[in-house]
């Protein structure tokens, strides 16, 4: 009893704590008068005149392109059955959801990936019902992201994922094709570093964020494997492909401590450095600086062994289990996630470049089928990985990150660090699954 | 109905008193006795866990060693940041104590960085002063005498990053010491210093030696004291200035972004374990600074 009554009141005063931190960080339905009528009707969806409608929070990232914030606005204003209120959140959005979703009802439906730790505390709604019908025009990688053993939780909204652009001009100075290995890659990179022009940028901290997992896949290994049950490391090639990591931060071809990190074509685009691994999402930009003059091109294949790789990443439309309006807020996730496939297209492809989560879907997107994009989109098809994954804790992230930076930047022993993040990776494993 | 003077009293008491109390309670010891609780469960995902660990939450903590290396490593920062703050803060106070004009403009410059929030200084600093690119202002500097940029954040052999936040902290928080220090230095009586140059002592070195330095001796442990907590609290130009969206590397990485990332960071929450880690911080602070304390015996008034 005192359990409950503890719980009961945590519950009362967490709700009532972000409710009222919700209602004074705005208000933006993006709907100056009466929302407009829509024939876009879904089942679950109808409304009815006599019952007052509910209010469903709905939150997002702060989405880095110009117009993202204005469209979901107008997405949610144009649901008939209830009013949707989105919530813009800017800094660190991950940790605010893991927070909220604790004890609170807010918000009803948001974004984010999957963690089997929301799944185990019933933190999250399976949504299957939903996905069901289309299930099979996912794609398998993003529909993975947001799977915990069978069960979807999220709607993928869209895929995102990272490449290794490089200016043409500048390796046909150097000399230097584009890189089809890591040892090639890092030699492009040694070669391409001269007259205050770096050869590579892969994030401020030497790229061990960003290239854990391509480094990973390039040996043909992965976090996981055997269905999430083992981990996917626990392999000497593994040493050996980060070790090349270290091989890039020690002979100084590596851009660091740029302004902008990874994700912002800046530093690319300034002429710091002749190559940089970043996302799908800034080719319109680097397309107005370069026009032609670059391409992209998968993270190398270690060797014969290993293979190519592009990582695939996704957030999905989820909903809160502690709503107080689950069955509506599933309501909407199915009718603009699934039933609005004109948003859809619009969300993925209009403000920069995504790929649609939906095969049906990449095949309208025109902008997809020319270019670098064309190129991105068949590396997803046939290289894609997912980035660690549903099952793939904090823990286990903190532990590989922390190893590969000491490699990396400390050149510690490879073999050595390996091994202890695969301990620790175990030890989740072990109390995820006994 | 008139209340009596007393009733007004307490009534006036309760009204000024009565809300940073409530504040106190809610967001001070509420929270810390809370998160003691947490600290005896396995409290993954929540914050009212039902499985009782006992101290397996303390002994994991004990046993982590990234947890342990951020305590080591903040043990050598704070040796490293509080003298430093202490003699360039003392020496500062003395340097404008001494001025016969413009002593409250200079007063001024000195602590105006202490308004300066920690996030905008951390950022200036790491986008603007010590940007690893080659218009970055130390590396123009360096430009000059034809070296080549620095990644200054970047850098671990030598550890380079420490000169950033080594720096951002002294600018930050260097005005709040020269202050007590200034305060201190005027209220020490001038007829000490009478005293001192009748009876023969050397102005300079002598007279600081014997009669300014025991005079502060107050104030000097109370800026080391209040130094050491700080430098253990440390967080915000660490993270603004180290970490990323990807997250912190292992290096140069204090005892509270550690427990961040364990608690609240992305993607999972271990309460429990966070929770103990605070705790067991809580404690090397209150011993570390007990023992300062007893060093340099704070209880002794000023003779």
């Amino acid at each position: 009893m005192q359990q409950r009554n503890r719980r009961a009141f945590l519950s009362l005063a967490g709700t009532a704590a972000v409710g009222a931190v919700a209602a004074a960080c705005g208000s933006n339905t993006g709907r100056p008068g009466d929302p407009p009528p829509s024939t876009a009707m879904s089942a679950g969806a109808s409304s009815s005149a006599a019952a007052p409608r509910v209010a469903l929070q709905q939150w997002y990232h702060a989405y880095g392109e110009d117009g993202v914030r204005e469209a979901v606005r107008g997405y949610a204003g144009s649901y008939p059955a209830a009013e949707v209120e989105v919530q813009w959140n800017p800094g660190d959005y991950d940790s605010k959801i893991v927070t909220a979703l604790q004890n609170s009802a807010v918000p009803d439906v948001f974004e984010a990936q999957v963690k089997i730790d929301w799944v185990r505390q019933n933190q999250v709604v399976p949504l299957d019902d939903l996905i069901a019908p289309v299930k099979n025009d996912f794609s398998p990688a993003v529909l993975a992201a947001q799977t915990v053993e069978g069960k979807v939780y999220g709607i993928p909204q869209a895929a995102d994922t990272q490449v290794l652009f490089y200016r043409k001009s500048l390796l046909q100075a150097a000399g230097v094709q584009p890189p089809q290995t890591v040892d090639e890659l890092i030699d492009a990179a040694g070669k391409l570093t001269k007259d205050g022009v770096k050869g590579l940028f892969a994030g401020n901290d030497g790229g061990v964020g960003t290239l854990t997992g391509p480094l990973l896949w390039s040996a043909g290994l992965d976090y996981l494997k055997t269905g999430n049950r083992e981990v996917g490391f626990e392999d000497p090639r593994a040493a050996a492909a980060f070790s090349k990591l270290h091989t890039l931060n020690a002979n100084s071809s590596l851009l660091l401590g740029a302004p902008a990190d990874w994700s912002d074509p800046s530093a690319f685009i300034d002429g710091l450095c002749a190559m940089q691994w970043t996302g799908l999402w800034n080719i319109p930009k680097v397309r107005d600086a370069f026009n032609d003059d670059f391409g992209v091109l998968p993270f190398p294949k270690l060797d014969n062994s290993g293979a190519p790789s592009v990582p695939v990443g996704a957030y999905g439309a989820m909903v809160n289990a502690k709503s107080a309006h689950v069955k509506e807020a599933k309501a909407f996730v199915k009718w603009l996630w699934i039933d609005q496939t004109n948003d859809q297209l619009e969300f993925a492809t209009r403000f920069g470049f995504h790929v649609p989560a939906r095969q049906s879907l990449i095949d309208r997107a025109d902008i997809l089928h020319t270019g670098p994009a064309a190129d991105v989109v068949g590396l997803l098809k046939d290289h894609s990985h997912l980035i660690g994954g549903p099952v793939w804790t904090q823990m286990a992230n903190t532990a590989l990150s922390d190893a590969v930076a000491k490699i990396a930047k400390e050149g510690a022993d490879p073999v050595a660090q390996t091994k202890a993040a695969v301990t620790v990776a175990q030890a989740e494993l072990k109390r995820l699954f006994g | 109905m008139t209340l009596s003077r007393k009733a007004r009293d307490t009534l006036a008491f309760w009204g000024f008193v009565g809300p940073f109390l409530i504040g106190l309670v809610v967001f001070g010891y509420l929270p810390i006795g809370w998160s003691l609780y947490l600290s005896f469960f396995d409290a993954r995902n929540t914050v009212t866990p039902s499985v009782f660990v006992g101290l397996d939450n303390y002994v994991r903590m004990l046993s982590d060693g990234p947890f342990l290396a951020s305590l080591g490593t903040f043990s050598v920062f704070a040796a490293f940041i509080v003298p430093l703050t202490f003699v360039l803060s003392l020496a500062l106070a003395l340097g404008v104590h001494q001025l016969k004009f413009a002593r409250a403009f200079f007063r001024s410059v000195f602590f105006l960085p202490f308004a300066c929030s920690y996030v905008v200084a951390s950022l200036i600093w790491k986008t603007s002063l010590f940007s690893g690119v080659r218009y970055g202002l130390a590396n123009s500097v360096l430009g000059l005498f034809g070296v080549d940029p620095v990644a200054w954040t970047g850098t671990v052999h030598p550890p380079l990053y420490w000169i950033v936040l080594v720096t951002a902290r002294l600018w930050l928080q260097l005005g709040f010491y020269v202050i007590l220090f200034l305060a201190a230095l005027q209220r020490i009586p001038r007829h000490l210093y009478e005293a001192a140059w009748l009876d023969g002592a050397k102005s300079g070195w002598q007279v600081f030696r014997y009669i300014t330095l025991p005079q502060l001796r107050a104030t000097s442990v109370a800026v080391l004291l209040l130094n050491l907590i700080n430098a253990y609290q440390a967080f915000d130009e660490f993270y603004n200035i180290l970490g990323d969206s990807r997250g912190y590397p292992p290096y140069g990485r204090p005892p509270l972004v550690y427990l961040y990332y364990t608690s609240l960071g992305s993607g999972g929450q271990d309460l429990g374990r966070g929770s103990a880690g605070a705790m067991i911080l809580a404690m090397v602070i209150a011993l570390a600074t007990l023992l300062q304390g007893r060093l340099f015996r704070f209880d002794r008034s000023a003779s």
